[in-house]
């Protein structure tokens, strides 16, 4: 070593700047390597062809009456779907936005009145709240009560008391014809 | 090892030993290996959990082979297992009660450390790999649980992921990451019995350092004054070898008892009922093991906010506080700062930690009930008095305990006696 830098021509200070310059672009070639490896793996868990293939599907809405809900299951998910009667709807229309922790108007959350469709996840961590069956609790808000912590949800999903942040989630979705809905 | 070795008798065991040297490292780590001469019986748990883990990883690995990793079959396999498979019942349930058995000589060994003050100079690092152990242990323990795709382990999976969409922006992304689809479905299975595979032989690559560590800097013990002369030590063997064969023969006969007797006793009803992605049950609880965490966990209800946006939800600061409550256990030997190392000379530290354990059983049982009144309250209060313990009242006992005198040496301590 010593040796080599006797016989070099070159400035000492300017060899050393120069090894740092390749000591750095090299570091920052193996990093970038090292990502460009790491990614296929961390990527391969994400959700497979398959399982996004999955991602929609079509609802026929004909046989459910009014006051009634169904659950449809969509990317292994719950999503309800309940026919509001008209007093859920008027319920849901006269609160006072203040009073919500998520707020949110009715409208914003229905693409017809009596259809009111979201994914049965409750925000808080993900457990299916109750509410879909007659004899389920619907909690103090006539809604969907989750039994896991104790989030209560009103007619229109939207949370009113309990531990979850956010208001039910509504999917994206799109009626095919009045009695058929495309959800995803 | 290089350096002078003694010469074996038998001239197998000399010539393997002169070449790869192992009945040397034997013999001097668990033969001769100089032992403080006073442990009482809480040192034996060490061993306790090493032998443990072994039974797991064996009794695992046999389940593994009747074991399907597929939403629509892994329930039924269990079911195989318990019910078709020769002896399979007997498998399942050491398997299954062994995880509880494990987190039992656990908390015992760490209470160990924590009393007798085993995590202090020069042990941090023997002390840090213990926690870290302890983590991998969790994080295996909630693994396996969701393998006999189970009400409670779909259900339990769906909880536990879902903590990660409290990370600000990119929360939910994690979630699908972990799941591999958009809910606990089959990928998520898949993963999970992968990683219920690869984690226990990590864990016993960390307790091979975690032991490497000990035989560095020796056993701590119950007067925590480091040995001085010769009559301070005894051998290991035959003294605590034979020592800790009582413990672990007093072990067996309860773990036997329950593997035998009570298969059950630690399993949720809901454990026995196929996972339904549809229907949630009445109450998903974790493990007895986790309950404390959990009410951790559960005991923040109010969004800190600055002029009306949400800076941490309730979410993110439970979430927080459940891993920074087994987090801060890496930073203890350099936040207590007395030189004193066991409680029997720290008179107030002592009472505190004997609070601590109480306050930990209230939190589990806090764990275990509905979030309602009073249990919110109190699961809050105990709360406060964790975190209390290592950032309120350590640095207080830092600067206001006054310890007893300490002996001035093991053998003096245990010879007047």
């Amino acid at each position: 070593m010593a040796q080599a830098k006797n016989s070099s021509k070159s400035n000492p200070v300017q060899d050393e700047t120069k090894r740092d310059f390749l000591y750095l672009t090299a570091g920052a070639m193996a990093a970038v390597g090292a990502g460009s490896l790491v990614w296929p793996f961390v990527h391969s868990m994400n959700p497979a062809a398959d399982t996004l293939a999955l991602a929609s599907i079509d609802v026929n809405l004909s046989a459910i009456e009014v006051g009634q809900a169904v659950t449809v299951t969509w990317r292994g998910k719950p999503v309800f779907i309940r026919r509001r009667t008209p007093e859920e709807i008027s319920e849901a229309r006269s609160v006072d936005m203040s009073a919500l922790p998520d707020p949110q108007a009715d409208a914003e959350r229905v693409q017809k009145d009596e259809w009111l469709i979201m994914v049965g996840v409750c925000t808080h961590l993900g457990c299916v709240p109750l509410g879909q069956k007659e004899a389920d609790s619907k909690g103090d808000f006539g809604g969907w009560f989750c039994p896991c912590h104790g989030s209560h949800y009103d007619t229109s999903g939207r949370i009113r008391k309990g531990p979850a942040p956010k208001n039910l989630a509504v999917p994206e979705y799109e009626f095919l014809t009045d009695t058929n809905v495309r959800i995803g | 090892m290089a350096g002078p070795r003694e010469k074996f008798d038998n001239p197998v065991v000399e010539w393997i030993d002169s070449r790869l040297p192992l009945f040397t490292m034997i013999q001097k780590e668990y033969g001769v290996f100089p032992t403080p001469r006073n442990f009482n019986y809480f040192w034996s748990f060490g061993g306790m959990a090493m032998l443990t883990l072994v039974i797991m990883i064996l009794s695992g690995v046999f389940l593994a082979m009747s074991y399907v990793p597929h939403a629509d079959m892994a329930f039924n396999s269990v079911e195989r297992i318990v019910r078709d498979v020769n002896f399979g019942w007997l498998l399942r349930s050491i398997h299954m009660n062994g995880a509880s058995m494990f987190f039992i000589v656990v908390y015992i060994h760490m209470f160990r450390g924590l009393y007798y003050g085993s995590y202090k100079a020069p042990r941090e690092i023997l002390w840090m790999l213990g926690v870290a152990i302890f983590l991998l242990m969790m994080a295996t323990a909630f693994i396996g649980y969701v393998l006999p795709w189970s009400q409670m382990s779909g259900w339990g999976a769906t909880v536990i992921t879902s903590l990660f969409s409290a990370v600000p922006l990119v929360g939910d992304g994690i979630v699908t990451w972990l799941w591999g689809g958009f809910s606990v479905g089959n990928p998520t299975l898949n993963r999970f019995f992968a990683l219920h595979f690869l984690l226990p032989f990590v864990i016993a690559g960390v307790v091979a350092l975690h032991v490497w560590a000990l035989h560095i800097t020796g056993s701590n013990n119950p007067l925590g004054i480091e040995p001085k002369k010769k009559d301070d030590t005894i051998p290991f063997h035959p003294y605590y070898t034979i020592k800790d064969s009582l413990a672990i023969v007093v072990f067996m006969i309860v773990y036997a008892a329950i593997v035998f007797f009570y298969p059950d006793i630690f399993v949720h009803a809901d454990h026995f009922v196929e996972f339904n992605a549809l229907v949630t049950p009445a109450q998903i609880v974790p493990e007895w093991y986790f309950l404390p965490f959990y009410a951790i966990l559960r005991a923040f209800t109010f969004d800190i906010g600055l002029f009306g946006t949400v800076l941490l939800s309730a979410k993110l600061q439970g979430v927080i506080a459940m891993f920074g409550s087994i987090i801060v256990l890496f930073f203890l030997p350099f936040m207590d700062r007395s030189p004193v190392r066991s409680a029997r000379f720290r008179p107030l530290y002592r009472i505190a930690l004997i609070l601590l354990v109480v306050d930990l059983f209230i939190l589990g049982y806090v764990g275990a009930q509905h979030a309602e009144e009073p249990y919110i309250t109190i699961g809050q209060l105990a709360t406060a008095y964790y975190f209390a313990f290592f950032f309120v009242i350590i640095p207080l006992l830092n600067k206001f305990e006054k310890p007893k005198p300490l002996p001035n040496s093991i053998s003096e301590a245990v010879l007047s006696k």
